[in-house]
């Protein structure tokens, strides 16, 4: 055999850990919140909040400054000059909250003042964006909605496949669209009725006693916000390519999750079912060597996305490396412990299964 | 192991058929001899890579009804007067309803009956006595009515779009009517963004208004004339606009436009235009009554020129002139011939890539994608052997497959499409690590090579299908719910999923059962 990173022997106490690794994911998820609070909500880019943005490539390094002094005479409202990709890259970028203008306005009083006063250099418009305020708002909701709703169908998928429990997962179903219905009457923003859903998804597996929906979400849910918590945290905008990032996040937690979940219910066949805990460990450990492998060969390539990528893929890459690093941890740390809080009663229903 | 070779045959066509597909796209095999036997499509490469311009419009349907409602009034004013009954001019009010004065109160009924005859759009909201014997009716639209408008207005809009990107000549543009009010535009590659957008988004109404010689622009105006600006261009390429009264009623519109071109006097470049028979003897009937007076050209508001009539012009020919310059004259007579918009329009939204960007964004995108494969390649090799070996093959078929699948359903790949091909070759080695790992575990329990192969092939194929599972439904709701290169990342993770289960769980197979087909009893393995 070839090489080997965990020995076939291990057997860690991951439950063991579970009330540090709680206290840790609280913690993160808190820090993350605490941001957004304070921060005013998301950061976002002008995928959502509508604005313009003109990227400019320069054959000579610039200074930032001395770009901002360039294009002093441009009074473009909430007008931001910054860096962009790496470095050498010489790209640089201008945005303005203002989509009032036209982008042609825009393009030729930012060539006008970098003809004038940009001395040094040559530039190039390599890039030029606009988005209104209303394609915005639409383009976020949407955005949100499909968080949402992968959410939603993935609660179901799991509790009819692994739990043969589908009659359950359909009272689920129809329960969130009623739910949806009635918020839909409160007239409450999209942000807060995709909150409110998930509070009921949520709140519907654990009555319905679907466990190993509920510590797949729930583990999911973690992801996205400490994915969304750090990026708050080192102050990166949220556009359509995070929110990409966010839903490929979302389906490789679940894999991992679910190629744990999968062992787990492999060994609850013909086991002695007292103890729960320690199947759950046997099952972690037995696919801990795979864990370790997926999660190091996606790094490596999301790492050197992220690296190589080049500046338009650098933050997707970013929310990638955070994404799949904290999906690992979540799919040992926090999915397997919610399962076994709910345990019992998994094992029980085993029995029921056929009528169910 | 009967089956082996029915496997090998599914494997080898599916083989061939990817690389007939992938191999067009390939920069070295388009236009050589090789590309004669193979299909025509390769992959169509998104904004972002290859540069262009993508535009969000807005059709603004309620001026465009408003001035629906206000030619409706006029009709209805006219058809009665065919029947001897007198309306006041009708007005547009808010909320979608026009307002009209009937004089007669004695004619109601009859004035109802050409209505409802003439007039199906029209709903009578309510009719109010006046006391001195006028009738005030108020019309709304019925919901039918509203329905077909929004249809014809966006039907109309997208036609005369794409007839002028047509004229524009852009090689592949791509407009499609998207929810509500909005169209979507992609055009690929073009070098003059700020031109095209002016181009797709004029509306380029065209009037003539006689003007109104009597009255001064500084002074109080007559009933039925207003005040236009006259637009001039000036040695030095700005614009100035002078004041000038024309009267309110349109004489002839662009609607009877057959052709406009590009001609010149002198040097100086003036539009011509050529009207249908109708036109025609309108034109000729307005220019025979009106010698001596001048007549305003009005596009989109503005008075471009007011020439003074000097005969009946016949022929059905006019021209526009207006100190053009060559490239205005040229996109005037494209938006002429290419017909007006129902409606203004607005940018909603707008992306323009320069083509360099594109290029670079591609090399990086590509070259981050080589290192990280083969990392994974090497790593694989070193970590598993001969089977790493196995899995680095079918990886790479795996990628082959991608790109067929791409070009043969002539989806777009966009910068996140190639993250979701370095995410697909993660997961890809996800699969093959399952399995690997599954036979580990069945060689260590003692079984033989083919056993444990047979073993962990079973159980690892049902976890990896509910793994992938989930990953497809969300890549599916991404694609439902996404635009632009969002799709395009759901895409390439669809397909990159789909042909992994193929290439980790079918083709692997086959090559794990030819290197084990003849140690059977063996339990050893590179592995």
């Amino acid at each position: 055999m070839g090489l080997q990173f965990i020995k076939p022997d291990t057997n860690i106490d991951f439950i063991g850990f579970r009330k540090i690794a709680f206290i840790i994911s609280i913690l993160v998820i808190l820090a993350g919140v605490g941001s957004l609070i304070l921060k005013g909500g998301p950061k976002y880019g002008i995928d959502f909040a509508g604005g313009m943005i003109v990227q400019v490539k320069t054959d000579n390094p610039v200074e930032v400054k001395e770009l901002k002094e360039a294009l002093k005479e441009v009074e473009l409202p909430g007008m931001v000059v910054q860096s962009f990709g790496q470095e050498g890259d010489n790209e640089y970028l201008i945005r303005t909250s203002s989509s009032d203008i036209t982008s042609a306005e825009v393009r030729d009083q930012v060539s006008s003042a970098l003809s004038a006063n940009l001395k040094n250099a040559k530039y190039e418009i390599q890039r030029l964006e606009m988005v209104g305020p209303k394609v915005g708002a639409d383009l976020r909701s949407k955005a949100l909605e499909a968080m949402f709703y992968a959410v939603l169908f993935i609660a179901i998928y799991i509790s009819g496949r692994f739990e043969q429990r589908w009659m359950a997962a359909a009272i689920m179903a129809g329960g969130l669209i009623g739910g949806q219905w009635v918020l839909g009457f409160t007239g409450l923003d999209i942000g807060w009725t995709i909150i409110g859903m998930l509070f009921i998804t949520v709140g519907l597996c654990w009555y319905l006693r679907l466990n190993y929906a509920l510590g797949a979400v729930v583990a999911l849910i973690h992801d996205v916000m400490i994915t969304v918590g750090i990026f708050s945290i080192l102050g990166k905008e949220f556009d359509l390519t995070i929110i990409a990032a966010l839903l490929t996040i979302i389906g490789y937690s679940l894999n991992d999750t679910i190629i744990v979940f999968d062992r787990i219910r492999e060994n609850i066949k013909g086991q002695d079912k007292a103890n729960f805990g320690s199947l759950i460990n046997k099952s972690i450990n037995q696919t801990l060597s795979r864990t370790i492998l997926t999660s190091g060969t996606t790094l490596l390539v999301v790492l050197s996305l992220f690296v190589l990528g080049g500046g338009v893929i650098h933050d997707f890459a970013l929310a990638l490396l955070i994404g799949i690093g904290v999906g690992t941890y979540s799919s040992i740390f926090v999915a397997s412990p919610i399962l076994l809080g709910f345990g019992p009663a998994t094992i029980e229903e085993e029995g029921d299964k056929a009528t169910a | 192991m009967q089956s082996l070779r029915w496997r090998i045959i599914i494997a080898l066509t599916v083989l061939v058929l990817g690389l007939a597909y992938m191999l067009p796209s390939l920069p070295g095999v388009q236009g050589s001899s090789l590309a004669k036997f193979l299909p025509g499509d390769s992959i169509n490469l998104g904004l972002d890579l290859k540069g262009g311009i993508h535009l969000t419009l807005g059709v603004d349907l309620d001026t465009a009804l408003e001035n629906n409602l206000d030619r409706i009034g006029d009709d209805l004013k006219a058809v009665a007067k065919e029947d001897d009954i007198y309306l006041l001019r009708p007005t547009v009010m808010p909320g979608d309803k026009i307002q009209a004065i009937l004089l007669k109160k004695e004619q109601q009924e009859a004035f109802e009956e050409i209505v409802k005859k003439n007039f199906e759009s029209l709903k009578i909201d309510g009719t109010e006595a006046m006391d001195d014997g006028r009738v005030r009716y108020v019309f709304g639209i019925t919901t039918e009515y509203r329905k077909y408008f929004t249809k014809m207005t966006m039907e109309q809009a997208i036609k005369t779009i794409r007839n002028r990107i047509d004229q524009f000549g852009v090689a592949e543009p791509d407009i499609r009517r998207q929810e509500g009010n909005r169209i979507q535009i992609q055009l690929p590659g073009i070098q003059d963004p700020e031109r095209a957008i002016k181009l797709i988004g004029r509306t380029a109404h065209l009037e003539f208004k006689l003007v109104d010689e009597t009255a001064n622009p500084q002074g109080a105006l007559p009933p039925g004339s207003a005040i236009y600006q006259m637009q001039r261009r000036l040695a030095n390429g700005t614009y100035a606009e002078s004041p000038i009264v024309l009267k309110k009623d349109t004489v002839l519109t662009g609607e009877f436009i057959t052709n406009a071109y590009v001609s010149y006097d002198r040097n100086v470049p003036y539009v011509g235009i050529n009207f249908d028979n109708k036109g025609s003897r309108i034109f000729e009937r307005l220019t025979g009554d009106n010698v001596g007076k001048r007549m305003a050209i009005v596009l989109d508001g503005k008075v471009y020129s007011a020439p003074t009539i000097q005969d009946k012009i016949s022929g059905g020919r006019a021209s526009i002139t207006g100190h053009f310059t060559d490239e205005e004259a040229r996109d005037l007579a494209v938006v002429l011939r290419a017909g007006s918009l129902p409606a203004p329009i607005n940018i909603l939204e707008q992306r323009t890539v320069g083509p360099s960007l594109g290029q670079e964004s591609i090399d990086k995108g590509i070259q981050s994608a080589y290192i990280g494969m083969i990392a994974v390649l090497v790593f694989m090799v070193i970590y598993y052997g001969i089977a790493g070996a196995i899995a680095d093959l079918v990886l790479v078929l795996n990628i082959m497959l991608i790109m067929a699948g791409l070009a043969a359903f002539g989806a777009t790949l966009t910068l996140p499409g190639i993250a979701g091909i370095i995410l697909t070759i993660g997961m890809a080695v996800d699969a093959n690590v399952i399995i690997f790992e599954r036979i580990r575990e069945e060689l260590r329990r003692g079984l033989t090579a083919r056993a444990a192969i047979d073993e962990g092939y079973g159980k690892a194929t049902l976890t990896i299908f509910d793994a992938n599972v989930t990953t497809v439904i969300a890549a599916v709701i991404l694609y439902n719910f996404g635009t632009g290169p969002i799709r395009g990342f759901a895409v390439t993770l669809t397909l990159g999923i789909i042909t992994s289960m193929f290439t980790a769980i079918f083709v692997s197979r086959i090559l794990f059962d030819a290197y084990v087909k003849n140690r059977a009893d063996s339990t050893k393995l590179s592995i």
